[in-house]
């Protein structure tokens, strides 16, 4: 049995975490949409390849392909959009641990252990893409100071894959909780708080996918 | 866990302090907005491998109008803001506005969106 949550309520009678969570939000809307902004600021001014969606002869004659990798970048969205789904899952079992499981279906959507790990899974697997696709740019000769697009391209999604990460650690650090002493009502507001934050960094790539990848 | 009435009564008041009005979604509703976004997002990488849509016109308008329309069904229902208290909502619309609007400035600035007035 856990302690009782130590509650912070303010004037308004909501919680400091969750305004503090959402402020951060915020602030961290105004953080991603200044890079996309740089990244199509900057998009089409690149006098050197490789290029994200056209072809590019170098003057020594190499040629390159379009560099985005769509199959791919397609999967790994699909991977954190599961993500998100897994994630409001965790949180459910969590806010209903104390309620009687009858059937086996209810004992699997009660599992926030369960949820939890394929949250953080399917976040591990959407950073294993990642790391495959800048290993591939840069093998393929684009880095971050190849020119323009390589600059704005891996700030951007490398701020992204830095959140990833650290949803992921986040996730990892619940599970422990979770596995030490059982995570039940009184810990779904943090539950909560971590999902918010999980579900923003979802929201961004759902705008990079299309602003970057899909949009030439 | 085992049940403790005094542990729920402070869950209760934790979740009421968070905000929410007790009224979040279930699963029947997860799931269908789960298999909408892989809906939208099949649609938008079908529609990169048509070359003609991807030369008309309203290419990357509906691109645009089915991300904005994740964006939205995943704050809504998966960030539970449809069902939180208008201050969240504050919090978070009032900034993405503000930057939103810089982000369409400065690319107006820098010349990669241009407004035209007139016939021509």
């Amino acid at each position: 049995m856990s302690a009782p949550a130590a509650h912070h309520y303010t004037t308004t009678g909501l919680d400091s975490r969750k305004i503090a969570i959402w402020a951060f939000i915020g602030s961290e809307c105004m953080l991603f949409i200044s890079l996309i902004s740089t990244y199509l600021i900057y998009k089409g001014r690149s006098i050197v390849g490789p290029f994200p969606h056209e072809e590019w002869t170098s003057p020594d004659g190499r040629h390159f392909e379009p560099i985005l990798d769509i199959p791919i970048t397609s999967a790994s969205t699909f991977v954190l959009l599961m993500s998100s789904l897994a994630m409001v899952l965790a949180l459910a079992a969590v806010q209903n641990k104390n309620l009687p499981k009858r059937t086996r279906g209810d004992r699997i959507l009660g599992s926030s252990k369960l949820w939890l790990w394929m949250t953080a899974l399917l976040g591990a697997t959407f950073l294993g893409f990642q790391a495959y696709e800048f290993t591939s740019f840069v093998h393929e000769g684009l880095t971050l100071s190849t020119n323009l697009f390589g600059s704005s391209f891996f700030t951007l999604t490398g701020f992204h894959g830095a959140h990833v990460t650290a949803g992921v650690i986040w996730l990892v650090s619940l599970l422990a909780i979770d596995y030490r002493r059982g995570l039940g009502p009184a810990d779904a507001l943090n539950v909560d708080i971590a999902a918010l934050y999980w579900h923003f960094v979802d929201v961004v790539w759902i705008v990079i996918f299309t602003v970057v990848y899909l949009i030439e | 866990m085992a049940h403790d009435p005094a542990h729920t009564e402070h869950a209760a008041a934790d979740a009421h302090a968070g905000g929410e009005d007790q009224h979040h979604p279930g699963w029947s509703t997860y799931w269908k907005v789960a298999v909408i976004l892989t809906v939208i997002t099949i649609w938008e990488v079908w529609a990169y491998y048509i070359p003609s849509l991807v030369a008309s016109r309203i290419f990357v308008p509906m691109l645009l109008i089915l991300s904005g329309l994740k964006f939205v069904i995943v704050v809504m229902f998966y960030m539970h803001l449809k069902y939180d208290h208008k201050l969240f909502r504050a919090l978070f619309t009032g900034p993405l506005l503000i930057a939103a609007l810089t982000g369409i400035a400065l690319l107006f600035l820098f010349g990669q969106l241009v407004a035209r007035f007139g016939p021509g």
